[in-house]
């Protein structure tokens, strides 16, 4: 199934590449602002940010060689420690800078899109609405059995995110409310970890993007909202995030010919692909 | 035998010209100075990190027994107990199955049910972490979870189980080596004497070979507490003490990989310099401990006499 859609991600990446590299087909235009240009680009940081740098990076290089872009992640920490220091050109963060980030290493930030955090768990768990009031009981650890919210009579086994996350850190303010989490929760180093663990367990609650949301866990409704990108959009889902580009001053030409190229309608057509809502300018 | 025919092939390889050994000797000298060096200045570079700790009165707060950021609660100490009772875990599972695989290496297997095993143990050391995590996490996880009946299957017996697995192979040669240059006419004279294979090795190849087993234990626990992936796949994390094997706990170092890409300003990332230093002195003390109680043995000092 995954090398299915390997492959067709693929094919269809090429058909883009193809398209890009004839003159004259007009979503070559985008990747016209990178001729004359040449020199490497860094990026470093969140996660949830490095399939779509990655598609958009191999884009830029297909159309101009002299162009290398190197794509890592570490998580939103790391993006605002690395840019900050100089060691690399453009730090990822899926939360938005403290005034102290911003402030100790001059940052300026570039949001591309907007991504929704949905509470998750067992596709095979029979319920499906929580409101916000008993997410934040289940995450603190004083509602401990599914019977208790409508379920089947099971303990709870709660997942949660690390320190340095971004996805937590969202989660955390807007649906936690800034409340306590239990002691006992497991702690998951990512989204995709996040992912795996829930949709092993058929006792489990966790959160995650809903990006990474696919059908190997369900996602329930919060308040009577289903938490898709299009209510997340639209303000109805407040469990909401942007997903951050931050440079170190003002960028470098080439680096702005990149974030351009990330806001423009190519770069949102990659950043809807990837299951994002793409903030264009 | 074989490997003992390579043995000795090489050393008089070494043994060409007294020039080339110089050398050696001097490679060897300054290997050593480096990784002294090092060592002391990773204690050191530790020391100053945790200084404003110590300086700032805070150091009471990163020694207490909650870790809730959130909160303000920055303590290691669930951390440090995590650590060390994975890793203990982990040796007592793997060091027994170390004794009972060089016993079968040694005295009870033969030919090619020999060398496959060998060879078995020897492939293992070449298997990445991460890939015993993540065979772990898919395969070892969920019958844990229902077998315990309790706890997620993430949890310190689960994680001892995959950790053991990671340590077990460096145990066997470690131990395997020793055993091998042990004299073939002591097995004779054992052999002579009419002690049946198991007696042989209970009675006389691991009490000869005691030192080796303690160099074994060391360098396996050392593997079991630096080990950073398998506790932060499958240990679950929770920062609580290990109070039941089937509750989910975090290490030290895994502690340190999921804090240390905060907010570098942030008290909770400060506090990861002490879990570093925690880290440090735990395995210099269990190394210590292990080396001390080796000695103290009587085995040691048999092994003198012969």
């Amino acid at each position: 199934m995954i090398l299915i859609r390997g492959t067709v991600r693929r094919c269809g990446l090429l058909l883009f590449v193809l398209m890009a590299s004839l003159p004259g087909v007009s979503s070559g235009g985008s990747l016209e602002r990178f001729a004359g240009l040449e020199g490497k680009i860094d990026i470093a940081g969140g996660t949830a940010h490095i399939p779509v740098m990655n598609d958009a990076a191999k884009n830029v290089m297909d159309a101009n060689p002299k162009i290398r872009i190197t794509v890592a992640g570490g998580g939103s920490g790391i993006g605002v420690q690395k840019v900050g220091e100089g060691l690399v050109d453009i730090g990822n963060t899926g939360r938005a800078l403290s005034k102290e980030e911003a402030e100790k290493y001059g940052l300026k930030s570039f949001p591309f899109a907007v991504d929704g955090v949905a509470v998750i768990v067992h596709p095979e768990n029979s319920v499906k609405e929580l409101s916000s009031q008993q997410v934040r009981d289940i995450f603190a650890g004083t509602i401990t059995n599914w019977k208790q919210v409508g379920g089947q009579d099971a303990g709870i086994h709660l997942f949660t995110r690390d320190e340095a996350s971004g996805t937590r850190e969202v989660f955390w303010e807007k649906c936690l409310k800034k409340g306590a989490t239990a002691n006992t929760a497991n702690v998951v180093p990512s989204n995709g970890a996040m992912k795996v663990a829930v949709a092993q367990d058929k006792s489990a609650i966790g959160y995650a993007g809903i990006g990474h949301v696919d059908a190997t866990v369900k996602a329930v409704y919060l308040d009577g909202v289903v938490p898709t990108q299009e209510n997340a959009m639209d303000g109805s889902y407040s469990v909401v995030r942007k997903l951050y580009m931050n440079t170190k001053g003002e960028p470098s030409r080439l680096v702005q010919a990149f974030i351009d190229y990330i806001l423009s309608p190519e770069g949102a057509e990659i950043t809807r692909k990837h299951g994002y809502i793409p903030i264009s300018r | 035998m074989f490997a003992c025919n390579g043995n000795v092939e090489t050393f008089v390889l070494f043994r060409l010209s007294d020039k080339s050994e110089k050398w050696i000797e001097w490679i060897l000298l300054i290997a050593t100075c480096i990784s002294a060096v090092a060592i002391i200045a990773i204690l050191s570079l530790l020391v100053a990190f945790c200084l404003p700790l110590f300086t700032l009165g805070r150091i009471r707060g990163v020694l207490s027994s909650q870790w809730q950021p959130s909160g303000g609660y920055f303590g290691i100490l669930p951390m440090c107990a995590g650590s060390l009772a994975l890793s203990l875990l982990a040796l007592s599972i793997a060091f027994p199955a170390a004794m009972g695989i060089c016993t079968l290496l040694h005295v009870l297997a033969r030919g090619v049910f020999n060398r496959f095993l060998l060879a078995t143990v020897r492939f293992m050391t070449g298997i990445p972490t991460v890939v015993y995590g993540f065979v772990s996490v898919f395969l070892l996880v969920p019958p844990m979870r229902e077998w315990l009946g309790a706890g997620t299957g993430f949890s310190l017996l689960t994680a001892a189980f995959t950790l053991s697995l990671l340590i077990l192979p460096t145990i066997v040669l470690v131990l395997h080596a020793r055993l091998e240059q042990i004299d073939p006419i002591l097995r004779l004279a054992s052999e002579a004497l009419g002690l049946t294979p198991i007696q042989q090795m209970r009675h006389v190849l691991f009490p000869v070979a005691s030192r080796g087993m303690v160099v074994a234990a060391v360098l396996g626990m050392g593997r079991a507490i630096g080990d950073t992936l398998i506790s932060l796949m499958v240990a679950g994390n929770a920062p609580q003490f290990p109070v039941s094997l089937y509750h989910s706990i975090r290490t030290l170092t895994a502690h340190v990989a999921l804090v240390v890409a905060t907010d570098s300003r942030s008290m909770a990332y400060q506090s990861v310099f002490a879990a570093g230093l925690g880290l440090f002195l735990v395995t210099g003390l269990i190394t210590l401990f292990i080396r001390k109680s080796g000695k103290a043995g009587r085995e040691v000092r048999r092994e003198k006499g012969f």
